[in-house]
């Protein structure tokens, strides 16, 4: 009972902060910090120093500012992916399908940057980002026209999509789209004039952390503040009452789709023309299934996306580097992951209990002073 | 202790973890052969008392006397053994078995170890003759009535020598004829010296078979009176608290043009079966047209097919001559149908959303809450505190979820939004279901107020009291057809409740 009570004051006092700063701020950090320390104690039973881990780890994020850079360019795509699950979550469609819909993007971005020549860099890169945001939409599109039309669970065909999307990648490269020289299975790189400019030579760092950055802004601005955002919230909460409201049910799902398939679309886009500048089979490490956790990390706020993308990037690139010198597997950064949604989701959980149970408990209050 | 009490509870007091004190210091008796009700507002703690006698929730203090002999019941099964038995508001019946073998299930064989079923169910039949019931043993549950399928509960927990008989809410899902019946069974079941408790919150309930009424408000006891010293204003005033108006000011008024007029309206749903039959009807302005009957006849899918929520397979909407059948919800939106739906939780609200966000629900597209193609969120929050003080919805802030209120502020959420839009027809189903008495008082008036504004009302509810409060004319609903119309008044109560049974009312 007294570890009850400490609970509910302590969520009482994060209830103090306006939830939007909660979802994106307060309660991933809360998550990370108490997930750092469980693994700690996990690092200690199985014989190695976490203080020496944390450190190397700390070196790999804020070390220097070439690994800082490295970091920010894993968070983008992360971002991206994360900001487009959120909005399909949002509606109530378990877009699974991130990691498919980023290799769409990126495929249609590459061929467009490949074969486009003559235009200036702006519009060329203009028509790569919008051959990525289109890729994805479009491969999202297919699994929400499924569950409307047909009612296809879309956790299942986004799933199966994930697989034809790839395999279909692997057969581009060694075949139609492979590059001219017929020696790897890649693509040519794209042109000049489709690379995205570099913002702090000599790292890698281009613009497309911060495309990504005000894609989630924009999208969150969308979701809470326009009447198409309202209606996909709504949609996504209560399907009856969205229909009652007068809503287009099909269609909302199917725009937030689009939006959701873009977003990981454009992430591909950005890895093609900021980094790779060419497409392979591998390209991504899986970006579409930990824009999941980003999205879940951010209680499916877009703005939110930006921190935990950013977090989820650091850890990714730091237990590299945590691997290298203090001979950690890097899979711990897996388990930290694990952890801090886990947290996460508890925490808001109760955090919305007991504001919940405040609010019915005022409310219940002036109602009896009705009498 | 005196013998003729069959029970006393001594201070029974009990809170839910969530800390809601659903009962405080509960003490009363029941006599032998009494018929007791336990009258109190929805939320009064009339469940949880009764559900702790029964076993099923354990009290926090206080002592359960039964025959003079103090005993703790931790189980149903002990309830049952100390002849406490309790029919809950939903049934606890196998629709695939048959009625003996409902009434036996979980019972030890007599004799052999295995059953005669023949034998058994010439028993019952003799066992519910004898105490004024009829039954047919060997019928399938799923064939039968509701009414009938109340009874085999009750013949249920008597087969297992249950003589202190507790029923939750029995009457909300009967006919008036059915309650009729019912109330007939208790009175010749007390006559045996059976103990009775019935729980409701209807008051011409308790007039009509108490013999002693205790009126629980807030967990408490507010007193326990026999039937002679009560009146319904009494009992009113106990339950709520405060004085409470019956009579609904209702002026004499000349209906205006026509407003809705539904004609030859069929739906099929699944397996071809007839939801709705050859459905005609007409609602005109000024005019509040009830439909009565009970539930699961049809009413709640015409609802939906007149708000555009449901499209019927044939037949003509006419919305001020304009044919609306097989249009859009939003297009019925536009052409000023407002709905009160039937549940509110399922329809009619988002609950994690704001107050301020569920009073725009509809009109989210609105310049007026627009800027610029945004959501304008400072006139949002302002509609909504002004909606809030014009309707007075209690809560906390318009910030507040909507899950967060009592149901009677949630349902002034929605007749308020629904009012507001200035319908020019409004259907209102169950506008009142699960509110207490003040909520439905006012939300009453606000329908009236709609009448006198013009507006065209449809009003569908189970519960004739409404429907005979407000209506200036009834309809009856059975099986997806209209199988009479009536005028208001009370004088066609007999009427309408052969009509809601299925009865075809004589030709006059
Ligand atoms: N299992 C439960 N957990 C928490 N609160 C409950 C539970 N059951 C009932 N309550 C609360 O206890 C109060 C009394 O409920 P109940 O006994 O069902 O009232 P009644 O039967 O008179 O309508 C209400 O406020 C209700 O919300
Ligand atoms: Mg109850």
């Amino acid at each position: 009972m007294p570890a009850k009570k400490r609970n509910s004051s302590f969520f009482t006092f994060i209830n103090l902060f306006p939830q939007i700063l909660q979802q994106t701020l307060i309660l991933p950090a809360l998550a990370l910090v108490l997930a750092l320390l469980i693994s700690a104690v996990l690092l200690m039973i199985t014989g190695y120093d976490p203080l020496t881990s944390y450190s190397s780890m700390w070196e790999g994020v804020f070390g220097s500012v070439r690994v800082f850079t490295e970091v920010l360019l894993k968070s983008t795509p992360l971002i991206l992916v994360g900001t487009g699950i959120a909005v399909a979550f949002r509606c109530g469609v378990w877009n699974i399908g991130g990691e498919g819909q980023f290799y769409a993007g990126a495929v249609l971005a590459t061929w467009v940057g490949v074969h486009l020549s003559g235009l200036p860099p702006v519009l060329t890169i203009a028509a790569v980002f919008a051959a990525g945001v289109l890729g994805g939409g479009f491969w999202a599109v297919i699994p929400g026209w499924l569950k409307v039309k047909l009612k296809v669970n879309e956790v299942v065909s986004t799933i199966m999509l994930n697989y034809i999307m790839i395999g279909l990648t692997s057969f581009l490269v060694t075949g139609p789209m492979q590059e001219a020289k017929k020696l790897f299975p890649q693509t040519d790189e794209i042109v000049q004039a489709a690379r995205l400019p570099n913002i702090l030579p000599p790292t890698r760092l281009n613009i497309g952390f911060l495309v990504a950055v005000v894609t989630a802004i924009i999208i969150a601005i969308i979701l809470f503040r326009t009447p198409l955002g309202y209606a996909i919230r709504t949609v996504g909460q209560n399907p009856e009452t969205a229909r009652y409201a007068g809503m287009k049910v099909n269609q909302s799902i199917i725009i937030a789709m689009l939006l959701s398939g873009g977003a990981a679309g454009l992430a591909g886009a950005i890895e093609v023309s900021g980094l790779t500048w060419r497409m392979f089979a591998t390209i991504s490490p899986g970006y579409g299934f930990d824009g999941i956790a980003v999205a879940l990390l951010a209680s499916n706020n877009p703005l939110g996306t930006i921190l935990s993308g950013f977090l989820f990037g650091a850890l990714r690139a730091s237990s590299e580097l945590m691997q290298m010198n203090a001979k950690i597997p890097s899979v711990l950064f897996k388990v930290i992951q694990g952890l801090t949604i886990a947290f996460v989701i508890a925490f808001s959980l109760l955090s919305r209990k007991t504001a919940d149970e405040r609010e019915a408990e005022k409310s219940e209050a002036l109602t009896a002073s009705e009498i | 202790m005196e013998m003729d009490k069959r029970l006393q509870l001594i201070n029974i007091s009990k809170t839910f973890p969530g800390g809601v004190q659903a009962n405080k210091d509960v003490s009363l008796d029941v006599k032998r052969g009494e018929i007791h009700c336990l009258l109190g507002e929805n939320g009064a703690g009339k469940s949880t008392l009764m559900s702790i006698l029964y076993g099923e929730y354990h009290p926090d203090s206080g002592e359960i006397w039964l025959n003079g002999e103090k005993i703790s019941i931790p189980t149903p099964k002990i309830a049952i053994e100390h002849g406490v038995g309790m029919v809950h508001q939903h049934f606890m019946l196998v629709p695939t078995l048959s009625v003996a073998e409902n009434i036996i299930m979980g019972m030890k064989p007599l004799a052999s170890f295995l059953w005669d079923m023949k034998e058994i169910e010439k028993d019952i039949a003799r066992f519910a003759v004898e105490r004024g019931m009829k039954i047919n043993p060997s019928a399938l549950i799923s064939s039968l009535s509701v009414g009938e399928q109340q009874r085999v509960e009750i013949i249920k927990a008597l087969y297992r020598g249950v003589d202190l008989l507790i029923l939750d809410e029995p009457t909300a899902v009967l006919t008036p004829q059915e309650t009729h019946d019912l109330f007939e069974t208790l009175h010749k079941l007390a006559e045996q010296d059976f103990s009775i408790i019935l729980i409701t919150h209807k008051m011409n309930e308790v007039m009509e078979v108490a013999d002693r009424v205790s009126v629980l408000r807030d967990g408490r006891v507010i007193g326990t009176l026999p039937i002679a010293n009560v009146t319904p204003a009494i009992l009113a005033r106990m339950m709520v608290g405060r004085d409470v108006s019956f009579n609904l000011e209702k002026s004499e008024r000349a209906y205006g043009e026509p407003v809705l007029r539904v004609q030859a309206l069929n739906l099929i749903g699944d397996k071809n079966r007839q939801i709705l039959k050859d459905i005609a009807l007409e609602v005109c302005s000024g005019e509040i047209v009830g439909i009565a009957g009970v539930d699961g006849n049809g009413q709640n899918q015409l609802a939906l097919c007149i708000t555009g929520l449901m499209k019927p397979t044939s037949g003509h909407i006419l919305f001020d001559r304009k044919e609306m059948a097989g249009k859009s919800p939003l297009e019925f939106l536009k052409t000023g149908v407002g709905h009160i739906p039937e549940d509110r939780h399922a329809m009619g609200l988002v609950m994690e959303d704001s107050v301020a966000d569920n009073f725009m629900l509809q009109r989210y597209n609105d310049k007026f809450f627009k800027k610029l193609g945004f959501l304008n969120m400072t006139a949002i929050m302002e509609y909504a505190k002004k909606l809030v003080k014009f309707f007075d919805v209690r809560t906390n802030s318009v910030k507040t979820a909507a899950g967060n209120l009592s149901g009677g502020n949630q349902q002034k959420i929605i007749v308020g939004r629904e009012i507001d839009r200035n319908p020019k027809l409004l259907v209102a189903v169950q506008p009142t279901r699960g509110l207490d008495i003040g909520a439905t008082e006012y939300i009453h008036k606000q329908l009236l107020q709609q009448r006198e504004k013009g507006a065209a009302l449809l009003l569908i509810s189970t519960e004739l009291e409404e429907i005979l409060a407000l209506s200036d004319r009834i309809l009856v609903m059975f099986g997806g057809r209209i199988v009479g119309e009536t005028s208001a008044g009370r004088a066609n109560v007999d009427k309408i409740g052969l009509l809601m049974a299925g009865m075809q009312a004589e030709k006059e």
